[in-house]
């Protein structure tokens, strides 16, 4: 019954995010559209921090080459397929990721956090100085992707709601990829080498393998982001890699919560949300943004989601007239 | 391209690593003493540029200005530490990491708040504002031979406190084992935000002495911070000597990496920290954790 409890929320959700377009203006699909996708980067990003225990702090590099793929190879074309552009972007992000990943994982602890950021910045600075690539201006895109069968078009992607709904459906299967990934045996390693690294390898797992491959699937997943946003703003530049960007991923896992994958959909909609409606409060509105991150790592280190099974514990309690405190398992 | 060109690149490229230096040696203080990634450090640099800006126009003088900020930076360090990096020891780098991010966010809005977003410079003091003939066409800058002496007489001074007095017994004894440091009946808690500080008036008197030579401008701690960073780590954290040696490394690949190949200039520094930490995991003079 908890369970489902538990899971209410989540359905609900889902449900407001599939009605919405019918009530919302378009203003507030194309915004809805944006934080779908940032919500996938960040889920992509939970991945690694919240189930392997990489902390990686150039997850961006990634969004920025699923972005820069669909760029560079369809900035002339007359008709962008999305089945063709849609997994040459993955596979673009798959492959660094498998480069970076391969290099970046010898190393742990300060070391990884800080060769996934240089890794980045390396990306940053050749985007950043390639005039071929636009430079720091970046590439425009000014066709949306189609889906095509024969000379049908069945899906335009140039309609906002279509592309909500695009950028919808993939949000929902990454999250349930994930779900069934974790569940699987694979998952189970995963979080046992969270836990506790040295165990797994004196059980004769070879813990960098799963690593590898966790790391090459946040970032496949982190360049369908890029993908969608390069598609859905009809830029990319340079700035999608920065290391603000990873900066403020990981920032939104931690703010809804790691190890959840729900967490960082719900930070998500908090920073863009702040990002969005915090400007027009004060000019100064990145002192308020770096104040209430500073107040949830001090104070609420596992979320703003962990703050649902609280109150339903507190609720029930007080129901129950118990007293003790019950620690919520954490799966 | 002759031969003076190329020493007034190199001198160029050891003065930028000594700067490189004051910088990471901060950062690799706090993480090998106190185990805290401090993304913030940068914009410590940044406060203090700001600092020598805002205070030289106030006193008409560098020195004083040097001298007022100076513990104007130990005082922001102080209280840095109390309120926000103290709740952070026991807990994982992510946080740390995730916390000196948002730091990042408050101090570049209270610049923006203060100072503005113009472009400032510092006029180099008169004393040093000359520079020395190399040879009909080429010369130095006094000024810049200056930052590199300044930086060897923190350095050396850092050696003997940290090698030969009390307080540096206290500091390695900490970095090495905290607890029995604690055990022994030393106050951890104040030594820590005494290092802190420490780390941070480096930082800031690098940006001090960088402003004159450096324009003073916003966000200008963030490039310096990323590659103080890569000296860090390249030099193995928590080395002095390491970072010292990551440093001019760093100095020389990107000063000689602008000149010789400018389009690759800013990739090649990080792909050497790539190189090295291939071949050492560690960094240069760093020990597995």
């Amino acid at each position: 019954m908890s369970a489902l409890i538990r899971s209410m929320p989540l359905l609900a959700a889902l449900l407001a995010l599939v009605l919405f377009p019918q009530f919302g203006s378009e203003y507030y699909v194309g915004l809805l559209t944006r934080i779908i996708i940032i919500a996938l980067f960040a889920l992509s990003l939970d991945l690694l921090i919240g189930y392997t225990g990489l902390v990686s702090f150039g997850h961006a590099a990634f969004y920025g080459i699923g972005g820069y793929a669909l760029a560079i190879a369809f900035q002339d074309a007359s008709v962008i397929p999305l089945w063709q552009a849609l997994p040459l972007s993955l596979a673009a992000a798959a492959f660094a990721a498998l480069v970076i990943g391969w290099i970046s994982i010898r190393t742990s602890g300060i070391y990884f956090i800080m060769i996934t950021l240089a890794m980045a910045q390396m990306f940053f600075y050749f985007f950043f100085e390639s005039p071929r690539y636009g430079g720091d201006d970046g590439i425009f895109l000014f066709l949306k992707p189609v889906l095509m069968v024969g000379s049908e078009d069945i899906l335009k992607l140039d309609q906002e709601n279509n592309f909500y709904y695009f950028a919808l459906s993939c949000l929902v299967s990454s999250y349930l990829l994930l779900v069934m990934i974790l569940r699987a045996p694979f998952g189970k390693v995963i979080k046992a080498i969270k836990a506790n690294e040295h165990r797994v390898r004196a059980l004769g797992y070879s813990t960098s393998g799963y690593k590898l491959v966790s790391f090459v699937i946040a970032g496949t997943l982190a360049g369908l982001a890029g993908f969608l946003e390069g598609a859905h703003s009809g830029y990319v530049n340079p700035s999608y890699m920065s290391w603000h960007e990873s900066g403020v991923c990981i920032a939104m896992v931690i703010l809804g919560g790691m190890g959840t994958l729900y967490g960082p959909i719900v930070g998500a909609f908090i920073i863009v949300l702040l990002q969005n409606f915090l400007p027009e409060l004060t000019e100064h509105w990145q002192l308020l943004l770096g104040g209430i991150v500073i107040a949830v790592v001090l104070f609420l280190p596992r979320g703003a989601t962990s703050l649902y099974p609280r109150i339903c514990d507190l609720i029930r309690r007080s129901r129950r007239g118990e007293r003790e405190p019950q620690e919520t398992a954490d799966d | 391209m002759e031969l003076s060109f190329y020493l007034v690149q190199l001198l160029n490229a050891v003065q930028y690593g000594f700067l490189l230096f004051l910088v990471a040696s901060g950062l690799t203080l706090l993480f090998g003493i106190m185990g805290i990634i401090n993304l913030a450090h940068g914009s410590f640099y940044m406060v203090g540029a700001y600092l020598a800006y805002w205070l030289t126009d106030l006193t008409g003088s560098f020195w004083l200005a040097i001298l007022l900020g100076l513990p104007i930076a130990l005082m922001v360090g102080y209280l840095v530490e109390r309120f926000a990096i103290s709740f952070l020891y026991q807990r994982d780098h992510l946080y740390q990491v995730l916390l000196t991010f948002a730091l990042i966010l408050v101090f570049n809005e209270l610049q923006q708040i203060l100072w503005g977003t113009d472009v400032h410079g510092v006029v180099i003091p008169e004393i040093l504002a000359g520079s020395i003939p190399l040879t009909d066409n080429q010369s130095y800058p006094i000024y810049r031979l200056f930052i590199s002496a300044a930086c060897i007489a923190i350095a050396c001074g850092m050696y003997w406190v940290i090698q030969k007095t009390r307080l540096g017994m206290m500091i390695r004894a900490g970095a090495s084992n905290r607890e029995m440091v604690q055990a022994l009946g030393i106050d951890v808690n104040r030594l820590f935000a005494f290092v802190f500080s420490l780390g941070v008036a480096l930082a800031a008197f690098a940006g001090m002495l960088a402003a004159p030579v450096d324009s003073v401008y916003p966000g200008m701690g963030e490039n310096v911070l990323i590659i103080s960073f890569v000296v860090v780590v390249i030099g193995g954290t928590g080395s002095i000597k390491g970072t010292f040696v990551g440093a001019m490394l760093i100095g020389l690949v990107s000063t000689f990496g602008k000149v010789l190949l400018p389009e690759m200039a800013s990739i090649m520094v990080y792909a050497l920290m790539a190189v090295i930490l291939l071949w050492r995991p560690h960094g240069l003079f760093g020990r597995a954790a």
